[in-house]
């Protein structure tokens, strides 16, 4: 980038977040209902129940090793809750493995970057539309015809959103050379590639400086707006969960301790106990 | 230029040039604009087809002959035909810097009184929404991308291809609606009016007619010998005159094909990409594309390292030359020929300039060794002297006499004379019209018989070329009489890759001392490579390795000077780096990053009186602003270092022992 070209001026984002109209929500996306989970002796999960409106931003918010990381593992199918079930989009799922979880719309990122460092970040990106492509690896690797075709297709919808995020300049970068922020950028957009109706976003934010924190929001709040993606996510900076979110889940060692809007949570006894601790006398 | 270039007798205004355009060379690409990953193309005949319907929209939102409509964004396609539609109902378009902040936009909206602003997207709305109040002439605002503003709903914002639709029904019920428009539309009228930045006080308005851009426009194309089939990337700003003449007048009149680049982050990428083969760049663009071309060879292998630096020598002894046409023996053509095919051509392929044929720099001294770097590689880089008010040629050099230290002879039409205070003035068809509601500033730099003050001391040298010593109100004298010239001094400081920018005071004192900036990217990879480790800009500056660094380039300027039988004297004595980049956001340079002397004067004044007392460190508080308005103190503890000093008279090599 030439000295003096700047990035562009960025909205704060809470502030658009408030200035949309009344939010409102569709039907039942996802129902969790008396999950529980244990490893061995510990009890990871315990009867947590909630659920998600269509449209809805849910953040899950708990101190370190309440559960968040294990809940959304449930939801995407990667563990298998003992007790309890969760129906998504209304028919119920109790042993859905991770591959029928993202076909049927769920996408997720990860609190370690799980990206292919070597792969440019365009490829990363075609990556979140494999199981869209019809076409098998023969034909994929002939690229004639039919196969071409559905290839630029899911390449034009793929600049769809590296446009919406902004990452034109590092399209051909390898994943690898990437500074952290700009890594976790491009694991969202392959997350959005597979167009997902819930998005989970495992502590999107982490490590993030403030700048960067806000580009985040804004672009969640974004994708949120204009893709009408549900989204569940697990973050830390609590000023963040307020200004982004709809309701709040909090977790604590497992169990549900309060549930609710971000001003129901602030004003909640129980929480601002577990995370600023209690008196004993 | 080609026999079937349009008649400018009668072809005197952008729309006017536009519907001819179209007519005979309707199938020609004129825009390009990179979208998703893959480059646009419209042609003359389907932008004529998009202004149409714009200006009809436009008139059918109500704007009247004489309404100033602001324009603001990157570069787009689609920002520059809405500077032609507005042109075509007789209202002025006012480009604005897109970076600049709400406070600065809204003094121009103020000034301006403009009625409309046609923005690129979210984010310049956003800051029109924030100043609305406060710019009461403002009634609507159209825009491009409709991103991020699907809860908008204010009455008076309007999506641009809504307006062309409904541009599109006006221009069917009035089908000679718009053809009437463009018939009244003459060479006389105002075409543009845009706010310089100023070294000092507020912006003023510059009002330019269509003679000026289309006359100064066709002169410089035909001096260059410009084609329909040339190139060019428009990525500076279009709040800049530059850009008006390269993107927009000299387009217009040649035909040639303006493309956008994707955006401000891929410049690089899409330069690449597109090949221009006429190019404009400040020098701190070659600077900053040779510094990263150095980093990146040493960091390569030991064989292509010596490899590059055999051929740079090779360069460096004939490359001028031959590119000047010059006799040079066959060996070295050779050995030159032999260099191409492995460094050069292969270099200025990555940097995208292969096809270039006439390369610009203007706005500031490009350094001598950056200079003859790209010229040796065999690009066509021209200097050439140039402003707002001359609608930007002044000066170019000429093929084949083309010297660093000079700007070139006069262009086509302009007349050149130096006052006997030194002051350089000119006369020209590109001479402004007036500044925009005022009047004092007009008197102060037209003469009633059309000759421009530039405000900069220079002379003519035999052979009729010019050359700039310093803007002459900031020549000015130590105590002891000494000329101090301290535009002279920075550009002799900024020209080592190590520092950014730099400002020096003499001006009624008893030394020369300076203000730095170091260079971020390039002392960051030279503190890499000695492991020396920092924390960020202001613990980088304030190092002691970094400060020896500093100290060699000033006092290198300083033997320099010693030569130097009227500067001797002006030698830099003290000097500090600052803890913080000058910034525009700060009001420390302008938009186009010049030098703000007495912004920065008021702002330091604590610093500049530790440079001329005798402490060695000085405690500094600073507000800093950031690029959405917000700001904060940075403190810091500042060094005052004395630079090594070179009696006058001795030789650079005797002074180095």
């Amino acid at each position: 980038m030439p000295a003096g070209l700047r990035p562009r001026l960025r909205n704060r984002a809470a502030e658009t977040h408030t200035m949309n109209v009344e939010r409102t929500f569709g039907d039942t996306l996802l129902d969790v209902k008396n999950i529980s989970i244990s490893f061995g002796a510990v009890k990871a999960l315990d009867s947590i129940s909630f659920n998600v409106l269509e449209g809805q931003i849910l953040a899950i918010i708990g101190p370190n090793g309440a559960g968040k990381s294990s809940m959304l593992n449930c939801i995407n199918g990667f563990y298998q809750p003992q007790e309890g079930s969760i129906s998504y989009k209304g028919s119920p799922h109790h042993q859905m493995k991770t591959h029928e979880a993202a076909e049927q719309g769920i996408a997720r990122t990860f609190q370690n970057i799980a990206l292919f460092k070597g792969m440019s970040t365009l490829d990363n990106i075609m990556t979140g539309r494999n199981l869209m492509m019809k076409k098998n690896f023969l034909w994929q690797m002939l690229y004639i015809g039919p196969a071409r075709k559905e290839e630029l297709e899911h390449r034009a919808k793929a600049e769809e959103i590296i446009d919406f995020l902004e990452i034109e300049a590092i399209r051909k970068t390898p994943v690898g050379r990437l500074p952290y922020g700009l890594q976790k950028r491009v694991e969202l957009v392959r997350a959005l590639a597979a167009e997902p109706d819930l998005l989970l976003l495992d502590e999107p934010m982490a490590g993030m400086n403030h700048e960067e924190k806000e580009d985040m929001c804004r672009y969640i709040l974004d994708v949120n707006d204009e893709f009408g993606t549900t989204i569940v996510l697990i973050e830390h900076d609590m000023s963040v969960v307020m200004d982004i979110s709809d309701r709040v889940v909090v977790l604590d060692y497992g169990k549900k301790l309060a549930e609710g809007t971000p001003d129901e949570i602030r004003a909640n006894q129980d929480v601002i106990d577990a995370y600023l601790g209690v008196k004993h006398d | 230029m080609s026999g079937d270039t349009p008649n400018y007798g009668t072809h005197d205004t952008f729309p006017k040039l536009l519907v001819e355009n179209a007519r005979t060379r309707g199938d020609k690409s004129a825009s390009r604009e990179k979208d998703y990953g893959i480059w646009l193309s419209w042609t003359w005949g389907q932008v004529a087809d998009e202004i149409r319907a714009m200006a009809c929209g436009l008139a059918v939102l109500g704007v009247k002959h004489g309404d100033k409509v602001v324009i603001c964004g990157d570069n787009r396609p689609h920002l520059y035909w809405s500077m032609t539609a507005v042109q075509v109902l007789g209202a002025i378009p006012v480009p604005v810097y897109q970076d600049s902040v709400p406070d600065e936009m809204q003094y121009i909206y103020e000034h301006a009184e403009a009625r409309y602003a046609t923005v690129e997207n979210q984010e310049q709305v956003d800051k029109l929404l924030e100043i609305k109040d406060r710019a009461p002439n403002l009634e609507h605002i159209v825009y491009k991308f409709p991103r991020g503003m699907r809860h908008y709903n204010q009455p008076f914002l309007h999506l641009l291809s809504d307006v062309q639709e409904r541009g599109h029904a006006y221009d069917k019920e009035n089908p000679s609606f718009y053809d009437d428009c463009v018939a009244r539309s003459t060479g006389s009228d105002v075409a543009i009016m845009l706010y310089t930045s100023g070294t000092t006080g507020r912006p003023k308005g510059v009002i330019l007619s269509f003679d000026n851009l289309i006359i100064t426009g066709r002169n410089g194309a035909i001096r260059e010998g410009l084609r329909e089939d040339d190139d060019m990337l428009a990525y500076l700003p279009m709040a800049w005159i530059g850009d008006n003449i390269f993107s927009v007048a000299q387009a217009y009149v040649t035909g040639f094909c303006v493309c956008c680049p994707e955006s401000s982050e891929t410049v690089l990428d899409d330069l690449r990409e597109i090949g221009p083969t006429y190019f404009f760049a400040p020098p701190r663009i070659y600077e900053s594309l040779l510094t990263t071309v150095m980093i990146r060879i040493e960091d390569a292998a030991k064989f292509k390292q010596s490899m590059f630096h055999y051929y740079m020598g090779v360069a460096r002894r004939v490359g001028m030359d031959i590119l000047d046409g010059k006799p040079v023996a066959f060996l070295d053509r050779f050995n030159y020929w032999l260099g191409n095919l492995l460094i050069y051509a292969p270099l200025k392929n990555v940097l995208g300039l292969t096809n270039v044929r006439v390369a610009y720099t203007a706005g500031e001294a490009i350094g001598p060794d950056i200079f003859t770097f790209y010229r040796s590689l065999g690009l066509n880089l021209k200097q050439m002297y140039a402003s707002t008010e001359a609608s930007v040629f002044i000066t170019i050099q000429p093929d084949g006499e083309v010297r660093p230290e000079s700007s070139g002879t006069p262009a086509i039409d302009v007349e050149l004379r130096v006052e006997d205070d030194g002051e350089i003035m000119f006369r020209s068809p590109g001479v402004f019209q007036s500044y925009y509601k005022n009047d004092e500033e007009t008197e102060k730099t037209k003469t009633a018989d059309g000759w421009v003050h530039t405000g900069d001391a220079g002379y003519l040298d035999s052979d009729g070329h010019l050359h700039i010593i310093d803007r002459s109100k900031d020549v000015g004298k130590l105590n002891d009489g000494t000329m101090f010239a301290p535009k002279f001094l920075e550009n002799k400081l900024k020209f080592f890759p190590h520092i950014r920018e730099a400002v020096t005071f003499g001006h009624e004192r008893d030394y020369v001392a300076a203000f730095i900036n170091i260079d971020p990217e390039s002392v960051a990879n030279w503190a890499e490579r000695r492991n020396l480790a920092y924390t960020g800009y202001t613990d980088l500056a304030g190092q002691d390795p970094v400060y020896e660094l500093i100290a060699d380039c000033v006092a290198q300027v300083n033997r320099d000077l010693a030569e130097d039988e009227k500067l001797h004297g002006s030698q830099i004595k003290r000097f500090l780096i600052l803890h913080k980049e000058l910034d525009a956001d700060d009001g420390e340079l302008t938009r186009t990053r010049k030098v703000r002397r007495e912004p920065i004067a008021e702002k330091y004044a604590d610093l500049i009186e530790a440079l001329y007392s005798g402490v060695d460190h000085c405690q500094v508080e600073a507000e800093v602003t950031f690029e959405d308005g917000r700001t904060d103190i940075v403190n810091a503890d500042l060094k005052i270092q004395e630079a090594a000093r070179t009696d006058a008279g001795r030789s650079p090599a005797q002074a180095a022992e």
